[in-house]
């Protein structure tokens, strides 16, 4: 397996998606490729960065804002 | 009405981040939230109950944000429709390995601001699509559906996008004591 066959079926590794015969393919070309191993283990960790810190947060006060207006706007439709 | 009220506590969250992460203008993202919610609102007897209804809000949310996002940009394309095409592969360049607790080298806010800019960096087509897939967690077919876009679309756009942030991530997490660097 090129390292481009590997980079094909990265999301589907990441989400669990693949079949075991596939998979084992997949680990095969990890243990002989250290390029890959760190593409893979630095894209799981950016996903899971940008799950875990909240960097559009909606502020209580704006939320309360916006619910208010929403429905007051839906009361007199 | 009370039901109706339920689903904007629900949900008024998830379209806001949606809203700010494709307009990246605050104003804008609270304009959205309100107009998405009220167009939903007005149009619940078309809502077909076969698909679920955050499904449904975030596509007349991401189709507002779009909206807003082209009266910013007037003269310039922005449309999640098309293939976007980058100078930047998907081939990773920077194949250094990252530090082992990459969120320990920065600050709460510093963080937040790494990521902020970094995910505005990326094409609109993009970056909606990691949003959703992998911020908000819908699946491969609830954002198909909410972007109009077909399966293989979206995970194309989707393999780009997590490389891409990735790639750009790196230059903040690499590992530096491996380079010599204190």
């Amino acid at each position: 397996m090129t390292c481009s066959e590997f980079l094909a079926q990265l999301d589907d590794l990441i989400d669990n998606n693949v079949t075991v015969p596939v998979r084992a393919e997949l680990e095969e070309h990890l243990r002989g490729c250290e390029h890959c191993v760190v593409t893979l283990n630095t894209t799981r960790k950016t996903i899971e960065i940008y799950r875990k810190h909240e960097i559009y947060e909606l502020p209580n006060e704006l939320r309360e804002r916006l619910q208010k207006a929403i429905l007051a706007k839906c009361k007199k439709c | 009405m009370e039901a109706f009220e339920k689903l904007v506590r629900q949900y008024d969250r998830q379209v806001f981040r949606i809203a700010q992460h494709i307009t990246q203008n605050r104003e804008d993202a609270e304009d959205v939230v309100q107009d998405a919610f009220l167009k939903a609102y007005e149009k619940l007897d078309q809502f077909q109950g076969n698909s679920k209804f955050y499904t449904w809000l975030v596509r007349i949310a991401v189709n507002e944000s779009l909206m807003r996002l082209r009266k910013r940009r007037t003269g310039r394309m922005v449309s999640i429709d098309e293939d976007v095409e980058t100078e930047e592969g998907s081939m990773p360049r920077d194949l250094a390995d990252w530090a082992p607790d990459p969120e320990q080298m920065y600050g709460q806010s510093e963080m937040a601001e790494i990521l902020r800019k970094t995910i505005q960096g990326l094409p609109p087509g993009f970056r909606v699509v990691f949003v959703l897939r992998d911020v908000e967690g819908l699946s491969t077919e609830e954002t198909a559906e909410s972007l109009g876009l077909s399966i293989p679309a979206v995970k194309s756009r989707l393999l780009r996008a997590r490389l891409q942030l990735r790639e750009r991530l790196s230059r903040y997490f690499r590992n530096r004591s491996k380079d010599g660097v204190k």
